[in-house]
């Protein structure tokens, strides 16, 4: 059984109304990534997180509880939640992540910062400021709440003097490029993905990649925002041999992963389906977003090991 | 007895890029979607153009279990909008039903 459609929505709704995420998480989880990097605090270029790799384990622990509670009379009480939300975080209550678990997820967009100060491309942080994008709330289509979010975090943005975004995932990638600029009169930022800068400056690899991997495109870089060749031209280039699905470029099958908030369990379904396609071509799978890795790894289980996509070019371009 | 809603469709479809109505039933999409879901997106978008409410409403749980993965989008003959046009629909129960 799953939780409450609308109760759900609705409290992930408030979240980003009242503390600006459909999931808040504590800042020095937001930001910690950033230490010891020497990022200045803003300017012309950022790379900008979107928060999306930081709330991972916040989201499994959260899917864990949602997956007990809508097999539970407690389900009844969704609404209940709702209203309590508004006063109190109730996530914090449902998700505990260990110190372990948290950091671990600062890997990757340190692995990004690395990577493209080795490829000498320059570019700021925004820290605390560095917000959601509100993608889930997109999605779900609670627009209000979006186009008021989206209206603070360009604040920041302009706040900051930025003029170009540097991205790391699909779906931050898409609200900031694609979806901001229907919401927001005047928008006149230039978004790009990591994978598409480092495809324009072209550094040379300084190690060679071992061995091959099954390639998962994410649907929203393949089909929203058309990021299909760059990550294959920097993992091949870099020496690794891409073994594609049945399933992939523009025509790649989802992970689940847009499911997981509302229907945990239909999610898992579609994760195992899209892992026996991957299977079926390498032991091995590279991913190029949080929400694709996490299902897809869940599902898989043991038989078949996940990576993602900046793991591979942070040993490709370490120095 | 069904009662038609003449103006669900603008209704739903606040939104410009709302285009259900450019849909032909060729069927492509029910054909490749990785849910296999029975309902979307070509009888639930004939519902909304007719004004049956009702039967839209009853079919909350499809309308939330896309992927928005935009397979059907990119394979679709017609041009229309799915992905967008699930979208809204999500958006009128939030409004209508959900009242969030």
């Amino acid at each position: 059984m799953a939780l409450p459609t609308g109760a759900t929505i609705g409290i992930l709704a408030d979240n980003l109304r009242l503390r600006r995420s459909v999931l808040p998480i504590p800042t020095e989880d937001a930001v910690r990534w950033t230490r010891g990097l020497g990022l200045p605090r803003g300017g012309r270029r950022v790379l900008y997180t979107g928060l999306m790799y930081q709330l991972i384990p916040y989201i499994e622990g959260l899917v864990t509880a949602q997956e007990q509670l809508g097999d539970s009379w407690l389900a009844g009480f969704t609404g209940v939640g709702r209203q309590v939300n508004k006063l109190l975080n109730i996530s914090r209550f449902m998700a505990h992540p260990s110190r372990e678990q948290r950091e671990a997820w600062d890997r990757i967009p340190r692995n990004v910062a690395l990577v493209l100060q080795r490829a000498g491309v320059e570019f700021g942080a925004l820290y605390e400021e560095d917000l959601y994008s509100g993608a889930l709330a997109y999605d779900l289509g609670a627009d209000e709440e979006l186009r008021e979010h989206a209206q603070i975090v360009y604040a920041a943005l302009r706040r900051n003097g930025v003029q170009e975004v540097i991205t790391i995932d699909p779906h931050t990638t898409n609200m900031l490029r694609s979806v901001y600029p229907t919401l927001i009169d005047g928008y006149d930022l230039r978004v790009q993905s990591y994978l598409e800068v480092l495809t324009e400056v072209a550094p040379i690899p300084t190690h060679r990649l071992e061995g091959e991997a099954a390639i998962h495109d994410s649907c929203v870089f393949a089909r929203y925002e058309g990021v299909v060749q760059a990550p294959r031209d920097l993992l091949e280039g870099a020496g690794l041999t891409l073994r594609e699905p049945e399933h992939s470029g523009t025509q790649t099958w989802c992970c689940g992963g847009p499911l997981e908030s509302l229907f945990p369990k239909k999610a898992a379904a579609q994760a195992a389906r899209r892992v026996e396609e991957l299977r079926a071509v390498s032991g091995r799978g590279v991913t190029m977003c949080p929400l694709c890795y996490v299902n897809l790894q869940k599902a898989a289980k043991d038989r078949m090991r996940f990576e993602d996509i900046s793991d591979f070019l942070r040993q490709a371009y370490e120095a | 007895m069904t009662v038609l809603q003449p103006h669900l469709a603008a209704e739903v479809g606040v939104d410009e890029s709302f285009n259900a109505e450019a849909c032909m039933n060729c069927g492509i999409c029910s054909a490749i979607c990785p849910m296999d879901i029975p309902h979307l997106p070509r009888e639930l978008f004939r519902y909304v153009e007719l004004g049956m409410r009702d039967e839209v409403l009853a079919h909350q749980e499809t309308v939330f279990s896309c992927l928005l993965c935009k397979l059907c989008d990119v394979n679709c003959p017609a041009g229309v909008h799915i992905a967008d046009n699930v979208r809204s629909l999500r958006h009128y129960f939030n409004r209508s039903v959900f009242r969030i």
